[in-house]
């Protein structure tokens, strides 16, 4: 075990992975003598060699059609895309091709590449270094998309996603890379070194695609959460005196369903977190679902905190974020909704 | 508006006739056969800038072989390579009989480009791939696919190798080094330099072919491809169906006002080539030139298939309605399965009894695939396993891909 920020352990998954398979390779913008822009690939040039790791045009879609065709041949290329803001040009790539390739040619070639893109706000980032895209690739049959929140997770879910033979985006919470930002911007964040889970195992081990982790056990009400949300959740069940059960689902496309039921059913009440927009996003989906399998043992209505239906706005990025105010407020609403018998509002 | 200057006026290209006009070839400007000059294959980059601007033609108008790109093939290599243009010919236009039919949804022709397929997949190794577009089935009928598989697939029978899954034609074969198809143009141009470099950095010697029509070149994916084509040199030759004709676009909606096709080569430092596309030995010739070079790790070559695209873009559409109804047949650069004809019986290798047999046996070929295909079903008659719909969308289906299986198959 060895203490990492979630940078340390999304590099040492890639350092072990390129140890371990030839095959496996990884480019992108910055990525090679720099060692990218976070220092995600810091050092695997110069310690693997400048075929295994280097850098790439500005050309994402270039990146991702290249990646698909070294899949095609047999390699496990890994490639970064700078930031999950820049992902859109290489949609068409995703969407057109890599997810739908195995499909099409009945099984015969297939895209087992696995991007890597950080994403989400809390930088001051803008709207173009803050945004959250997870829902438009849950959106596409054949993608999978994993969002680590913790540097464990972040090690063992990449580890997973390469050696996966399907195409999977890996978001990386940027604002989690050197500590567990719990959504408390005015301060200083703590680091991954105190943190259970910034406790790294050495060499190679897997976070299996599709398994939720409970990241705190409780009674109250279910949290459904991932990434940065995971943090401010957990905050916000501090601040208000909640016994939430904060579930971090880890991968969004697999989706442990079973681990949102059996949760659900057990509190009788769910709120949905995510940083993204609220409307279209991928927090419908977890209230269809809970819905359609929960519908019985929920005692209010699901209940969602989410950015808002805005572009990322740089003065107001706090006021976009749903921090943990906002995230308690809503679990003390179904708190009280739950104890009064009282729908919420 | 400053009135300085005097005003502007928007260019809007036009192709120089009409449907209602006669064909007009006069401003092509189309060279004698072997007039251009083969350079080493191996020659820097930088030596080679003139290239783009030429038409490397190899058969003249009489089918002689003119110049020192000739490939110098054996009379069997010929004879193989007119036997694929033939069945390519014959498969399509009864395929698109079939489809009047209403025994499939959808067909689409590679009629006047058979040239291309037929000779880069002879010129290629069985351990090189292609990364095609629709209009390049020579190569499959040039390596010997068994036709009623095809047949199955155009008609998404139970047999149909991708299982229903695609649009006729939108074929995978990869034991025939055939990439799978999409309908997206232009989207796995990418896909061809990636693998290069995937060959590359194994240390194989594979390379790959890619295609793209002169139409889709204004996509940014030809574009990206050919930034890392030239920047890791990927082993990979980069081919450009300039077939005039993107549905009802000409060439000069995609630029080919202003330059060649071949010439977009410039700007990224790779070696341009352009072709007549209508004489197999010349496009056998570029191939294996281009294939040299990128073996021996000098990287990707660009080559401009100069070519016409003699029937519709597909059986929905209706090229009358945008073009001169004689051009395709005044094309000057003729008909490439006439012309290896031609060339096979000046030297004395063919005559039109040989031919008259062979399309007799290709005719065979194609009814006896086409009843075997039938005797499973035309499209909607026979169908995969309709379960089979979920498989393949992951390697494993997830829970919700299982649970909707469960539904369409009717169980509880």
């Amino acid at each position: 075990m060895k203490s990492m920020t979630m940078v340390q352990a999304l590099n040492d998954a890639l350092d072990v992975m390129l140890e371990r398979d030839p095959d496996v390779l990884t480019f992108g913008q910055d990525v090679g003598y720099f060692g990218g822009v976070f220092r995600v690939t810091e050092g695997l040039q110069e310690k693997h060699g400048l075929k295994r790791c280097f850098d790439a045009p500005i050309a994402e879609g270039g990146i991702v059609a290249t990646a698909i065709g070294m899949g095609a041949y047999g390699l496990r290329p890994v490639a970064e895309i700078q930031f999950a803001d820049y992902i859109l040009p290489a949609f068409d790539q995703l969407v057109s091709e890599a997810a739908r390739l195995r499909y099409r040619s009945g099984g015969e070639f297939w895209s087992p590449i696995t991007i890597r893109s950080p994403y989400g706000g809390g930088i001051f980032g803008g709207q173009t270094h803050s945004q959250s895209p997870e829902a438009i690739f849950a959106h596409i049959t054949g993608l999978k998309t994993v969002i680590p929140s913790t540097p464990y997770d972040a090690k063992g879910l990449l580890i997973a996603a390469i050696e996966d033979n399907d195409p999977v985006i890996v978001l990386e919470p940027k604002r989690l890379y050197n500590g567990p930002f719990d959504g408390r911007s005015d301060q200083p964040v703590s680091g991954w070194a105190n943190h259970p889970d910034g406790q790294v195992p050495a060499g190679y081990y897997k976070v299996p695609l599709g398994s939720a982790r409970i990241a705190r056990a409780g009674s109250d009400v279910t949290v459904l959460a991932y990434g940065t949300m995971v943090h401010v959740a957990l905050r916000a069940a501090e601040d208000q005196g909640v016994d939430a059960e904060v579930i971090d689902l880890r991968s969004i496309v697999p989706l442990d369903l079973e681990a949102i039921i059996s949760s659900v059913q057990k509190t009788g009440a769910c709120l949905i977190v995510h940083e993204a927009s609220g409307y279209g996003g991928f927090g419908g989906e977890l209230a269809a679902l809970v819905q359609k399998h929960c519908f019985y043992h929920l005692e209010v209505p699901v209940e969602r905190v989410t950015g808002y239906d805005t572009p990322y706005p740089h003065a107001f990025e706090w006021d976009y974020f749903p921090g943990a105010a906002r995230v308690g407020k809503a679990m003390r609403a179904i708190g009280d909704a739950v104890v009064t018998g009282v729908s919420l509002k | 508006m400053n009135s300085e200057h005097s005003p502007l006026s928007l260019h809007v290209p036009c192709p120089v006739a009409r449907p209602g006009g006669a064909h007009a070839f006069e401003h092509l400007d189309i060279p004698a056969a072997g007039t251009v000059a083969r350079p080493d294959a191996l020659r820097p980059e930088n030596e080679l800038r003139d290239m783009p601007y030429q038409l490397i033609r190899v058969l003249d108008d009489a089918g002689v072989p003119q110049g020192d790109w000739c490939p110098g093939l054996s009379p069997d290599t010929l004879r193989e390579g007119l036997r694929a243009m033939k069945l390519t010919r014959a498969f399509d236009d009864r395929m698109f009989r079939l489809h009047r039919q209403g025994k499939t949804s959808f067909y689409m022709k590679c009629r006047g480009e058979e040239a291309i397929g037929v000779a880069q997949s002879m010129a290629l190794g069985r351990e090189d791939m292609c990364f095609p577009t629709y209009r390049v089935m020579g190569w499959l009928h040039a390596r010997g696919y068994p036709l009623d598989k095809m047949v199955n697939q155009i008609f998404s029978n139970a047999a149909d190798p991708l299982r229903g899954r695609q649009l006729p034609i939108l074929f995978s074969a990869r034991n025939y080094g055939f990439y799978s198809l999409s309908g997206n143009v232009g989207s796995r141009i990418g896909h061809a330099v990636g693998w290069g470099m995937a060959s590359a950095y194994r240390g194989d010697n594979n390379i790959a072919l890619g295609y793209i029509g002169e139409g889709s070149t204004a996509e940014g994916d030809f574009h990206e491809a050919l930034t890392f084509a030239s920047v890791y040199r990927a082993p990979s030759i980069l081919c450009i169906t300039n077939n005039q004709w993107a549905i009802s676009s000409f060439s000069g909606i995609a630029g080919g006002e202003a330059t060649t096709f071949a010439a977009k080569a410039l700007a990224y430092g790779i070696p341009g080539l352009r072709v007549d596309g209508n004489d197999f030995l010349a496009v056998w010739a570029v191939t294996q030139w281009a294939a040299k070079r990128a073996r021996a790790n000098l990287g990707s070559t660009l080559i401009e298939l100069f070519t016409y695209r003699a029937a519709g873009h597909s059986t929905s559409d209706d090229p009358t309605k945008y073009r001169p109804q004689d051009e395709a047949d005044r094309w000057p650069l003729g008909d490439p399965v006439e012309r290896l004809s031609a060339h096979l019986q000046n030297i004395g290798e063919w005559d039109k009894q040989r031919e008259a047999l062979l399309d007799k046996q290709l005719d065979e070929q194609v009814r006896s695939a086409v009843k075997q295909g039938e005797a499973i079903g035309t499209l909607g008659q026979s169908k995969p396993p309709v379960g089979e719909m979920f498989e393949g969308v992951f390697e494993t289906p997830d829970w919700r891909l299982e649970a909707q299986r469960r539904e369409v198959e009717g169980e509880p």
